[in-house]
């Protein structure tokens, strides 16, 4: 091989930059965090469910509140009527944040994990932990 | 034929991850062993090309150059189009690798009222350089989904990347660019003549298959959602080389991760290799100082010489006896 120093050098550098992840992770574990629905108003509900199902919370939840933000702030209508027929006062903290009291063991569990940061938080507060 | 071929090439990789996420013993095929294997056969599949390379000589320097050779002090030099020192050298390659200087240089011909006229032609040197810091910052990007805690650094990138926040979850700048560079790259393929009549399967493979893996990316972000925390705990797993297949991962996961996984195994056996060949590139990686430094061919051996005094020695008495005139007596 020629400029065999050279060339070896920069072979490093490509298998170090490319196995970042495998070197980076090591001995840590990272199991996925499991948000927490012990709250006060959750566990006295009869029927524990949300206003839409799980499946599609987990996975649509920010569609959906972005969804209902642009109807309740630039329509003015703060009624959703849900996939089950049932209306719901739009509000995150009136509504969404009476049930889920616990923000830093809900929202921030999953959105920490998978380095989301919300901009929620830029207008509303977290009214159990008045912050402001 | 070619467009067709990659085309078809494409939907099929489609169509078999497609069916094989959703069978449930095939998941684990789909999501862990066909990532290892790509992305192995990527990291030695590279090295090996590059030894390769490393291994064929460069005999000597070959100074394709845009610019003036060093020469007498009153004649300008130009130092980074044509450089004679190691500094230079990494200048040029600086530019080449990070600004892709030499297509920059790209000019157009055209004939206008009779006059054949050269002008500039960035256009090609746009999309190239839109396309690679946008796949750059998408793949540095993706990083969140395999490290825990995430680096600062990734998130900052992450957060600039969506600065514009627009829905939720917010568009990144770099998709955008993704699709429009990608989009402008395959389409000067497909509509200029002289373009796409040196286009072949290797040509339109890849890019069909970036704008498969930007489509299906953008398609999963926003519009037929998976859950992320899985799709991290799947992505964290063959990180943490302890594979887990988590549930409730959509069809389209498997089809983005297969994609990628194709574009990983087939990095090495393509022109994709230009981004190790770029720093193996002779023309870019060496001095232009053939005139000051000797330079000896590599697999040089010495000649063998059959001198006069040798050939006299071994013909004498022939030579002799026919009568001719002999060097030494």
């Amino acid at each position: 091989m020629y400029d065999a120093g050279k060339v070896i050098i920069g072979l490093v550098i490509f298998f170090c930059f490319f196995t970042f992840a495998f070197w980076y992770n090591m001995g840590k574990a990272a199991p996925a965090p499991k948000p927490k629905l012990d709250t006060p108003v959750i566990k006295k509900m009869v029927k524990k469910q949300c206003i839409e199902g799980t499946h599609f919370m987990r996975t649509t939840h920010m569609q959906l509140l972005n969804h209902l933000r642009d109807q309740a702030l630039r329509q003015g209508n703060r009624w959703y009527t849900n996939k089950r027929g049932e209306k719901v006062w739009i509000s995150l903290q009136n509504t969404c944040l009476k049930c889920h009291s616990n923000k830093k063991e809900f929202c921030d569990k999953c959105h920490n994990y998978v380095g989301v940061d919300p901009y929620c938080w830029d207008c509303h507060f977290d009214p159990n932990r008045s912050k402001l | 034929m070619g467009l067709i071929v990659s085309l078809g090439a494409v939907l099929a990789i489609v169509v078999v991850a497609w069916i094989g996420g959703q069978v449930p013993g095939l998941q684990g095929l789909f999501g862990i062993v066909v990532p290892y294997v790509a992305f192995v056969t990527f990291l030695f599949g590279f090295m090996y090309k590059v030894v390769n390379w490393a291994r064929s000589p460069v005999p000597f320097r070959i100074p394709t150059t845009g610019g003036q050779e060093f020469s007498l002090p009153w004649i300008k030099w130009s130092k980074l189009d044509n450089p004679s020192t190691t500094a230079g050298v990494v200048g040029r390659m600086a530019l080449e690798i990070l600004l892709f200087r030499s297509l920059f240089r790209n000019t157009r011909a055209e004939h206008r009222s009779g006059w054949l006229i050269y002008g500039p032609s960035k256009w090609l040197w746009l999309a190239a350089l839109g396309f690679h810091y946008a796949f750059f910052t998408i793949a540095i990007r993706h990083l969140r989904l395999f490290t825990q805690p995430i680096p600062g650094l990734i998130e900052a990138i992450d957060k600039i990347d969506g600065m514009f926040q627009i829905g939720a979850p917010p568009i990144y700048i770099t998709d955008v660019v993704f699709i429009l560079a990608v989009g402008f790259l395959f389409c000067r393929r497909l509509f200029l003549p002289k373009v796409r009549y040196i286009s072949l399967p290797a040509d339109y493979f890849p890019l069909f298959l970036l704008l498969a893996i930007g489509t299906t990316g953008i398609l999963m972000r926003f519009f037929f959602r998976v859950d992320i925390v899985n799709v991290k705990a799947l992505a964290m797993g063959l990180a943490s080389f302890h594979p887990v297949i988590p549930e409730g991962i959509g069809a389209i996961f498997f089809i983005h991760i297969t994609l990628v996984s194709s574009l990983f195994a087939y990095f090495p056996f393509s022109k994709l290799m230009h981004m190790g060949g770029v720093f193996m590139s002779p023309t870019r990686n060496l001095a232009n100082n053939s005139r000051m430094k000797m330079h000896i061919n590599p697999w040089r051996t010495p000649p063998k010489f059959h001198t006069y005094e040798e050939y006299e020695e071994k013909y004498r008495d022939l030579m002799k006896d026919a009568g001719i005139p002999l060097e030494r007596e």
